[in-house]
Parts: structure tokens; C-alpha cells; sequence
């Protein structure tokens, strides 16, 4: 096929994009093993800086890694159940429930962080626990599980299946974890991923929801980016990555099942409304 | 909407229970919250008139105008740069195609925080754009702590999501339509405005306000560039945590809250039932 003269302008103006994404991401991993980032990458290669962000900052790894793992655990129990009723149920009712669990996602981190501190900034104990940056961190992500389970539920027939699974004299609980559940494992996935990729990397809540012995690990990166040395900030932000890239390309494949159910049935897709920012 | 089907009864008050958890986690940590924060901010020493110089004070309307200001520009700019490049990526197909919309649909997920850094490792003291600029010229351009900055930063978080709704309503359009209006004698300009844009309206409306919506509500990058303009969310911040002015943080927070909700709820009541199902 003969490329017109637009289609190569077109295809510079997009690959000029795509160098605006991904040259800082590529500066910010060289700095971070360069021995001196401003003399260039002539001063060496150097693992000291990863090694020394190792030291400074492995807590707030841990207790990200923590935090989101306890945040998936919490929004798989709440969530999945839930996103079932609503479509075992559709109407009024399931309607405003759905619109609640999904309001956080419209209203600033900063905000709900504030509601959380003016409420319960008294119970001490709770406060200072990484318990109540988990708590901020559940509001938020629950409505990107409950949405992802939602929308492969209405792709599928569940309907069908749990009547043929009751017909053979399934109760109510062997048809949820048998038949039902098995049937969601695209949408499960999905939302994990979402859950596990939006907790590592939260910003907006945890800032205003950390103490000095609760850091995680954005927390910690804001920290090394206002007090350390650009190279140690960028291996800081390189061990990040390390961690998240992995997961943001699970999600590039695994993120949107019912946009692929969907071309065999007419349902609406899910895109992600809101990430953090 | 599916035939009437028999409800066994007994299984109701189950369907209930199992709503259960995720009902009482977003009631204890955000609609407590939330009514918290609107008690507060009419329980400072104006009242409810903490909201009305919310909106009358000039420190507060100068940030909330900057912000709104600043939002729009980058939802603009955004949905320019996600348009061309989308539906450039959507009709045609080549080697190395995947690699691009994998490289622009990655950062997806990036903190604020980190998009911050980015801007630095571009637009700051030891940036790119300052090298290459004084390399050329001998000028040092540096502009990641001034408003170009966060708009930069804004513009870099929004591709992400904008071109991925964009590319998935572009393969939805009917080609028919523009090979009539190109049998007609229609320019490639005038098919891209009068057939393309127009059926590409709700994904537009629907992903610019998403876009208008987060970048109003954005925290992480202002924070991390310290920028010297006082955008809403850094307003906020500093009341509550400097000034500790916790009625006037609380009112602000309400005002901010509201506008990210109005910009989210408009465009899903004018791009109808399909993108409010998409969100």
C-alpha cells in the first residue's frame, strides 16, 4: 500500500508523543545508575545509589507492598459479592448503591483524606496505624474492582448458568463459588490488577494519611525528591518502576475483559475513569 | 432488560448480607467523612460563610480561577494531542504500531508524584531541555517550577487515559460514512470535522471532563514541582497544614469536590447511557 504524505506526517507527530512519554522515564533510570548524573553518563555506571535508596528506604517498600496487598484482600471480599447483587439485581436499589461505591473516584484524594483526619484523627491508635492509610486506600479502589466484576458479569450470561447449575439442585452458596465466581476470574484479575497498581502507587490520600512511622512508598519518593540528590531520587524512582511497570503492562493485557467479551456481545465497555494524579 | 424471573424469596436477605462489607466501608470512610468535612466548614468562625469566602476571598478566587484555568487548557491541549494521534493509531497499520500505544497508554498509572519528577528529569535544573538549550544557544531553559511545568506534567498524565477512550469509540465509527462524504467530493479536512469529530463527540465530552476532573484534583505533581502558582489542591493544603485553618481547608475541599463531581456527572448525562456505563 502507498503511505500518503499525511500518513508520515502523522506518524512523526506520534512518535514526537511517545517521546515526550518515555524520555524522562529512560533520563530517570540512567540517573539513577550514573555515578554523576550532571558530569553525564562518561562518569560511570554505578549501582551505589540503588544500593543506598536499599538502605534509606526499604520500610516504605514493605509497607506499600503490605498495604496493597491488604487493600486487595479487603476489596475482593467487599467488592466481588457486591458487584454479583448489583447484577443479580439491576434497578433503583442497585443503581444508588453502585453511584455511592463509585462517588470516591470523583472527589479529590485531598479531600477524603481530610474527612478522614477530622474523623478520626481523635482515635489515636488508629491514626497512627498503617490501618488508616488502608482505609483511604479501600474507598478509592473499591470501585474499580466492583466495575470490573460488574461489567464481565453483564458480558456473560450468569443468569443461565446459575439456572442450570440450580436445576441440577446447586444451592445458593455452590452456585456463587462454583458457577458464579470461576465465571468472573477475567473481571477478578482485572480488578486486582487496578487495585494492586492504584495502592502502590497512591499519593493523594497518603500524604495527608501518613506519620513519620507509616511511609510508603510515593511518600517516600516525594521526600527523596524535595531532600536528596537527583541521582538518588532517580534510583528511588527506578526501583519504583521496577516494581509498577510489570503490573501496568499485566493490566495493558489483562485490564479490559469485557471489551473483549464485548465483541462477541454488545456490552458497555470499562475504561478506567480516574487513576490518581 | 431481562424477562421476569422468580426471585426465590429467601434469598434476598443473603443478596443484602453480601452487600454488607463494601456498604459499611464506604459509609464508615467516606460518606462520615465527607458529612464531617461539610459540618466543618460552616462550624469555623464565619459559619456557613466560610463557603462564600470560599468563593468571594481573592487569595481563594485567584486559586480556584488559576485551576480551572489550568484544567481546561490541559483537557484542550490533551484532547488535541489524543485525537491525532489515536485515530492515527486506530485506522492505520503498521510495524511497531503496538510499541507506540503501548509506550503511550504505560504511564497510565503514574503517581503524581513521579510525573513530577519526569517534568524534572525534562524541564529542571539538570533537565534535557535546559542542556540541549544551552548547548544550542547558550541559554539554560528551565521551566519545571513555573506554571508551563505543571501544565506539562497535567498534559503528560491525561494522554494516557484520553487516547485509550479515544481509540476504542474510533473503532466503533462506521467507515461508510466517510467513504460517502469522500465519494461526495469532501475534503480529508472536511471528513475529519464534518463525519469524524462529530461521531466522536460522547468519547470527547466523556474523557475531557475525566481529564478536566483529575487535573483540578491533582496534588501529587504541583507537590512535587513546589510550583509557584498556588493551584487549588496546594491552596488547600497549605490552609489545613500551615495555617491550620481546618474550616476554611474543610470549605475548599467541598467547593473542589463539587466541581469534580458536576464536570463528571454532566458529561455522563450528556454522552448518555453507554459512556455512563463506561464511566
Amino acid at each position: 500500500m502507498k503511505r500518503a504524505g499525511l500518513f508520515y506526517a502523522q506518524l512523526a507527530f506520534t512518535i514526537l508523543v511517545c517521546a515526550f512519554m518515555v524520555v524522562p522515564v529512560v533520563l530517570s533510570i540512567l540517573a539513577g545508575v550514573t555515578a554523576n548524573f550532571f558530569q553525564g553518563i562518561g562518569s560511570g555506571l554505578t549501582l551505589r545509589w540503588v544500593v543506598q535508596v536499599w538502605g534509606l528506604y526499604a520500610d516504605t517498600i514493605r509497607l506499600s507492598v503490605i498495604i496493597a496487598l491488604a487493600c486487595l484482600a479487603a476489596t475482593l471480599i467487599a467488592g466481588v459479592p457486591t458487584a454479583y447483587v448489583l447484577a443479580k439485581r439491576p434497578g433503583r436499589v442497585a443503581r444508588l448503591i453502585e453511584e455511592l461505591l463509585v462517588l470516591p473516584i470523583a472527589i479529590p484524594g485531598l479531600a477524603i483524606a481530610l474527612g478522614l483526619i477530622t474523623t478520626y484523627g481523635a482515635f489515636e491508635g488508629f491514626r497512627k496505624s498503617w490501618l488508616f492509610i488502608l482505609a483511604g486506600h479501600v474507598v478509592f479502589t473499591l470501585p474499580f474492582m466492583v466495575r470490573a466484576v460488574l461489567a464481565v458479569l453483564l458480558a456473560i450470561d450468569f443468569r443461565t448458568l446459575e439456572e442450570g447449575a440450580a436445576s441440577l439442585g446447586a444451592g445458593f452458596w455452590q452456585r456463587f463459588l462454583g458457577v458464579v465466581l470461576p465465571n468472573c476470574r477475567p473481571g477478578i484479575l482485572a480488578g486486582s490488577l487496578m487495585v494492586v497498581t492504584l495502592s502502590l502507587g497512591e499519593f493523594n490520600l497518603t500524604w495527608m494519611l501518613h506519620t513519620p512511622l507509616t511511609k510508603t512508598l510515593p511518600v517516600g519518593l516525594a521526600d527523596s525528591y524535595a531532600s536528596m540528590r537527583l541521582e538518588v531520587a532517580s534510583a528511588y524512582t527506578l526501583v519504583f518502576f521496577v516494581i509498577l511497570v510489570p503490573l501496568l503492562v499485566l493490566l495493558q493485557r489483562f485490564g479490559q475483559p469485557a471489551r473483549r467479551a464485548e465483541r462477541a456481545a454488545p456490552v458497555a465497555a470499562t475504561v478506567p475513569e480516574r487513576a490518581p494524579a | 432488560m431481562a424477562a421476569p424471573r422468580r426471585h426465590p424469596r429467601s434469598e434476598a436477605p443473603l443478596l443484602a448480607a453480601l452487600t454488607l462489607p463494601a456498604l459499611a466501608a464506604v459509609v464508615a470512610f467516606f460518606v462520615l467523612p465527607m458529612i464531617r468535612l461539610v459540618m466543618l466548614g460552616a462550624a469555623g468562625p464565619e459559619g456557613l460563610g466560610a463557603y462564600a469566602a470560599a468563593l468571594t476571598t481573592p487569595r481563594y478566587v485567584e486559586s480556584l480561577a488559576a485551576t480551572i484555568l489550568l484544567s481546561a487548557g490541559v483537557t484542550l491541549v490533551t484532547l488535541a494531542i489524543a485525537a491525532a494521534s489515536g485515530l492515527f493509531l486506530e485506522r492505520n497499520r503498521f510495524r511497531g504500531r503496538q510499541v507506540l500505544i503501548a509506550i503511550l497508554t504505560l504511564p497510565l498509572a503514574f503517581p503524581g508524584v513521579v510525573i513530577g519528577f519526569m517534568v524534572i528529569m525534562l524541564a529542571g535544573r539538570q533537565g534535557l531541555i535546559g542542556s540541549i538549550s544551552a548547548a544550542l544557544t547558550g541559554q539554560k531553559i528551565v521551566f519545571a517550577y513555573s506554571a508551563a511545568g505543571l501544565f506539562m506534567g497535567y498534559v503528560y498524565f491525561s494522554i494516557p487515559r484520553v487516547i485509550l477512550t479515544i481509540m476504542a469509540a474510533a473503532e466503533k465509527l462506521d467507515r461508510a460514512l466517510e467513504e460517502a462524504a469522500r465519494s461526495l467530493g469532501a475534503s480529508n479536512w472536511q471528513v475529519v470535522r464534518d463525519v469524524v469529530l462529530p461521531a466522536l463527540r460522547p468519547a470527547l465530552i466523556a474523557s475531557g471532563a475525566i481529564c478536566f476532573a483529575t487535573a483540578m484534583g491533582a496534588f501529587g505533581t504541583a507537590f512535587t514541582l513546589a510550583t509557584n502558582i498556588d493551584v487549588l489542591a496546594m491552596t488547600i493544603y497549605t490552609e489545613f497544614t500551615l495555617q491550620a485553618n481546618f474550616a476554611m481547608a474543610a470549605a475548599l475541599s467541598i467547593v473542589l469536590g463539587a466541581i469534580t463531581w458536576v464536570a463528571l456527572t454532566v458529561a455522563r448525562s450528556l454522552t448518555g447511557a453507554t459512556v455512563a456505563a463506561a464511566g
